[in-house]
């Protein structure tokens, strides 16, 4: 039987706000524990949350950026379940009427097509603290510092296809929320992390299956390969004569597996009600207007812009744009050699991508600048130095050696290309191999090859070869 | 709607209350009659009126994003049954 599978996605991104959601303690990563958490969000008798302004304008900024509606009127409910990370026994989230409705965003997929998936919901919630299980004499240990940092969760109608859609759609919100400076998109920390509900069903067949909910995929590969074990898992299930349980599962990446979540399922009884201690959050015209006034250049109108300004292949420009960061860095390229925007994309997605993979480097950390990159496509268009040369100048860049031109003189990496000197050498080589000469005149035109080598040999390889190749054409003519 | 002594059970156990035999045949009665006077409640006829969300008639104020509140985490710490490494203790749980 063939199957379909569905995905439906649940992100939640981390406020970049400097302050908790109800509380003034701060948020910052990676403080000793619990000296970001206050009576608030110890969730002391007596204590009121007070909603962060900073936390509604990020969201209604997302909200802007997916062409959502903006609830004019929002509410907050408890989600009420029991946990010791969870100091007031609820969560404080929004059931009925979350911040942000109806959007979309419009994902590249593998195949060029874009597919446009909807995103039903986003809401403002705060997020529990962290259980440390290591051994405290039988006990666990408690860190309330992320207790009521901001969360938006985002949540994406099941319209995703594949693992790869669905990691080709969590890219696009990764990328959008740090264009939009709203989440600083860390996934190792925990900022920007994923729950998937995953179903499959017989090709053709209108009703979803019943789904399974991932959770714990913090990063790319762990979605694509969690998604992907248990499409496999629910198919040979569902062949094997048995049916697929609505639950809970948690992605083990070092077996590769997922594993019911036993126990959690009697619990999923939250109860949810409208929180007395906060009244409804409005968002107006205004507050709308000036969020939109703040809104950047957002990755599609980007992409579109690159290929129309930098005529760059449709490819290029979207992986240029990919991130925000990426993109800044070719623009600061281009704006010092204007002419050479191909030529300096090639050398961004090409030899620096490649450079700052393999050192494990975001752009924001390379070694090489952009005003240092720029140079290098200076030099390399107006002839100074080869492709091949351009390639050892760079690793000179990156291992920190000096600037281009430093570099070039001292590699001897300047090419000849004063059209007189190799003239001259062209004609000795010419003359000292006189039996290569008549083969290639009574028509043995590889050999153009041979004297090319030759020139670039007698050159120690500074020669500029399409110079050298022109020059030689037409003497071996004459 | 009446309740059972399972439903008395499961509410028990949602919040988390020990309740011994003889509790839960009076408070099978309790939460009943309540749920009968929300049962009235759900009768009005309430097409055309907005759901409230909170008695009072007024907007969320909000507050600036600034870090205002400074932790004294010893404080805190001491008022708790158990602590070790600025960590508060308790009974071992695991996902």
């Amino acid at each position: 039987m063939e199957w379909e599978t569905v995905i439906g996605l649940e992100v939640h991104a981390q406020l970049a706000t400097q302050s908790k959601i109800f509380s003034g303690a701060a948020t910052r990563y990676g403080a000793e524990p619990n000296t970001q958490a206050c009576a608030i969000d110890l969730g002391y008798p007596g204590m009121l949350p007070v909603l962060n302004a900073g936390a509604v304008r990020m969201a209604v900024k997302f909200g802007l950026a997916i062409e959502a509606e903006i609830a004019p009127r929002s509410v907050f409910a408890r989600k009420n379940y029991f946990y010791p990370d969870l100091p007031k026994g609820y969560q404080i989230s929004q059931f009925e009427l979350p911040i942000v409705g109806r959007g979309h965003l419009d994902v590249a997929l593998d195949d060029g097509s874009i597919k446009r998936v909807g995103i039903t919901r986003a809401h403002l919630e705060e997020d529990a603290g962290k259980s440390l299980h290591e051994s405290f004499h039988g006990q666990s240990g408690i860190d309330l510092n992320r207790a009521g940092t901001p969360l938006l969760e985002i949540v994406s109608e099941p319209d995703l296809r594949s693992a790869r859609e669905a990691v080709a759609y969590m890219k696009k919100l990764h990328a959008l929320v740090r264009y939009l400076e709203i989440c600083d998109g860390n996934m190792q920390e925990g900022s920007f992390r994923c729950d998937a509900n995953v179903s499959v069903r017989p090709v053709g067949q209108a009703q979803f299956g019943t789904r399974a909910e991932l959770k714990n995929l913090n990063s790319f590969r762990f979605v694509e390969r969690a998604i992907n074990y248990e499409i496999e898992r629910q198919i040979a299930l569902i062949e094997g004569g048995g049916t697929v349980v609505q639950e809970t599962r948690l992605y083990d990446p070092a077996r590769n597996e997922t594993r019911s979540m036993r126990g959690k399922e009697e619990a999923n009884d939250y109860r949810y009600f409208p929180d007395p201690d906060l009244l409804p959050v409005t968002v107006d015209e205004a507050l709308r207007n000036a969020v939109r006034a703040e809104l950047p250049e957002l990755p599609d109108a980007r992409r579109a812009r690159f290929q129309a300004e930098y005529g760059l292949p449709a490819y290029d420009a979207a992986v240029l744009t990919a991130s925000r960061e990426l993109a800044d860095y070719y623009e600061a390229v281009v704006a010092a050699v204007p002419d050479e925007s191909k030529l300096a994309a090639n050398w961004v997605m090409g030899d620096l991508a490649g450079a700052l993979n393999k050192a494990g480097l975001e752009i924001t950390e390379s070694p090489v600048d952009a005003s240092a990159l720029a140079q290098l496509v200076r030099r390399i268009a107006d002839g100074t130095i080869s492709g091949r040369g351009a390639k050892t100048v760079f690793e000179g860049l990156w291992a920190g050696e000096g600037e281009v031109d430093a570099l070039i003189d001292a590699r001897g990496l300047r090419q000849i290309s004063d059209t007189g000197a190799l003239e001259a050498i062209c004609e000795e080589v010419i003359a000292a191999n006189p039996q290569q000469l008549a083969q290639y005149r009574a028509g043995k035109d590889k050999l153009l090859g041979f004297f090319v080598g030759q020139v670039m040999k007698a050159t120690g390889g500074s020669a500029n070869p399409q110079e050298v190749n022109r020059l030689l054409r037409a003497k071996l003519q004459a | 709607m009446a309740l059972d002594a399972d439903d008395v059970h499961a509410i028990a156990h949602l919040a988390r209350l020990a309740l011994d035999a003889g509790q839960v045949g009076v408070l099978a009665g309790e939460l009943s009659q309540t749920l009968g006077l929300l049962e009235q409640i759900n009768a009005a006829d309430t097409a055309g009126v907005a759901p409230m969300a909170h008695p009072l008639d007024m907007t969320q104020r909000l507050r600036a994003d600034e870090v205002t509140e400074q932790v004294d985490r010893e404080a805190f710490l001491a008022q708790a049954p158990a602590s070790e490494a600025g960590l508060f203790l308790v009974p071992r749980v695991l996902d």
